[in-house]
């Protein structure tokens, strides 16, 4: 008998979700007709920035998965100042990521430190046969496009916020 | 078919004419709960849409389902008894059809008028622990096989308190006849007034209560669901079925909800009457021949409340323990009806 309002509260839970659901529409969206805003820092595609990348590697070496393969070559470029020397500078011949085998966990975005990696919200690559799931450095460029601006550091911050390159 | 229709019928006629309306009779109020019940109400609880593709507002969702069903292989386990596996969902099924058999929707438009309608109703309902056992059984799988037993015992346990419930409201109406019952709730008056009728959820709102539980429990919907749960039991009795004989179990528990609230209509909120200040105000007889057209109007809207609270609750509670079920029926539903049942008497008697 103690359980009674329990059980009658209850049947109230679903009865006012069903109002709040006919009244205000549903917390979902139909998929593939609307699309849901994407969370800020949403993790779904990592979009390469190739002008800043030097072949330095290093995301190559941290990737857990080693789903990061580059390739790529010094050249040398026309220096900055008359009169000086060429400047050789890293080119790249090949940035691959296999999404089939990323697991996402993003540390390569975090330790590029020429800004050459972002995560962009994007999700809609799946693909029928999964070597086609190797993302190459045009394919992973095309996706800077959709990386969104980072968000701004909090009131009084005493670092100025990053943007993205374009 | 009554006396006054200008046309007479051959017998084989109203026959043939009686099968299809029961087919009518079983499906559409299936079809319909399940859309408007199972897949919408259930998708607005969880603050979803649900189905949305299939026709408009999904409502031809349940066509899909069937299409898909109808589609998939029916696979036998490799030692299932064949004959027996392959009989059990039609068991089921036609306990189901049995069942509606005795449901008046109007006062001539009813499949057969029994003296002793309620008696089977409650007897052919018990039919389908048969098919449920038998499924279990001959699946061959120790979950089936569980389920089964488990779905037996609770069957068994809650047809007590489902009989019982139905008693006070025969000994108020006098009769086991349901024509009569709904008769007696036309006529009745609550003390000398007579404009609402007297449905009996009035005066056996205890029995109607009880009658409610007793039928969560006998269709195994949820808080009752052990025999089919899925975190335990895979799904029960039906773990081993597929395709087109997994459908018939499914269509088999909708439409038995369904009967079950035409029942529970009839005998508690009035059946196909409607009340008496609506007949005199419109100027029609009770028993006229036009009320066997708004009858199953009526009985379509009762249904479509009771079936609201079964999956109301369905989808609001969590499972029972199986010690708790037992516990509630005999220690709680059964020994509650027959209080209903004496103080019904001692009432009758009085008044």
């Amino acid at each position: 008998m103690a359980l009674v309002p329990g059980v009658i509260k209850g049947l109230g839970v679903t009865f006012s979700e069903i109002v709040k659901t006919v009244t205000k529409g549903p917390e979902t969206v139909q998929y593939p007709h609307a699309k849901e805003d994407p969370v800020p820092r949403a993790r779904g595609v990592i979009a390469l920035h190739e002008d800043n990348c030097t072949a330095c590697m290093l995301c190559a070496r941290e990737c857990p998965d080693w789903c990061i393969y580059i390739e790529g070559h010094k050249e040398l470029a026309p220096p900055r100042r008359a009169g000086g020397k060429p400047r050789s500078v890293n080119k790249l011949d090949r940035f691959d990521i296999d999404f089939g085998l990323c697991m996402y966990c993003g540390i390569c975005v975090e330790v590029c430190p020429f800004e050459a990696l972002f995560w962009s919200p994007e999700f809609e690559y799946s693909e029928p046969k999964i070597a086609d799931l190797l993302h190459d450095k045009s394919r992973l460029g095309q996706w800077m496009t959709t990386v969104p601006e980072f968000e701004p550091y909090e009131a009084g911050a005493q670092v100025k916020g990053k943007k993205v390159p374009r | 078919m009554g006396n006054t229709l200008a046309v007479e019928f051959a017998y084989w006629q109203t026959t043939i004419f009686k099968l299809v309306m029961a087919f009518v009779a079983v499906l559409i109020p299936a079809g319909g709960t399940v859309y408007l019940y199972l897949f919408k109400m259930v998708s607005f609880m969880q603050s979803r849409l649900g189905p949305m593709e299939a026709g408009p507002y999904g409502s031809l969702q349940l066509m899909a389902e069937v299409g898909k069903f109808a589609q998939k292989e029916d696979i036998f386990p490799a030692r299932a008894d064949r004959f027996v596996f392959a009989a059990a969902p039609y068991v089921v099924l036609v306990s189901t059809f049995l069942l509606v058999l005795v449901v008046p929707f109007g006062p001539d438009a009813a499949f057969a008028n029994f003296d002793v309608g309620v008696f089977l109703a409650l007897a052919v309902s018990s039919l389908s622990v048969i098919g449920i056992l038998m499924a279990g059984w001959a699946s061959a799988s120790k979950y089936s096989l569980l389920g089964g037993l488990r779905a037996a015992g609770q069957l068994i346990a809650y047809e007590l308190p489902l009989v019982l419930a139905v008693v006070g409201v025969v000994i108020q109406a006098g009769s086991l006849n349901l024509q009569r019952i709904v008769q007696a709730q036309i006529e009745g008056e609550i003390f000398g007034w007579g404009a609402l009728g007297n449905p009996f959820v009035i005066t056996q709102f205890i029995g109607f209560f009880i009658f409610l539980v007793a039928v969560q429990a006998e269709l195994a919907q949820v808080p009752f669901d052990m025999p089919i749960a899925e975190s335990e039991l895979v799904s029960g009795y039906m773990t081993e079925y597929s395709g087109f004989r997994f459908l018939l179990f499914f269509i088999a528990e909708f439409a038995t909800a369904n009967i079950f609230a035409f029942l529970a209509s009839v005998l508690f909120l009035g059946g196909w009457s409607v009340p008496p200040f609506v007949t005199d105000l419109l100027g029609i007889d009770s028993y006229s021949n036009v009320m066997n057209v708004i009858g199953p109007i009526v009985m379509a809207t009762k249904m479509l409340l009771l079936t609201f609270l079964i999956y109301w609750v369905r989808f609001t509670y969590p499972r029972f323990r199986e010690d708790q079920l037992q516990r509630f029926a005999w220690k709680f539903l059964i020994p509650l009806a027959l209080v209903n049942i004496a103080l019904t008497g001692f009432f009758k008697v009085a008044f």
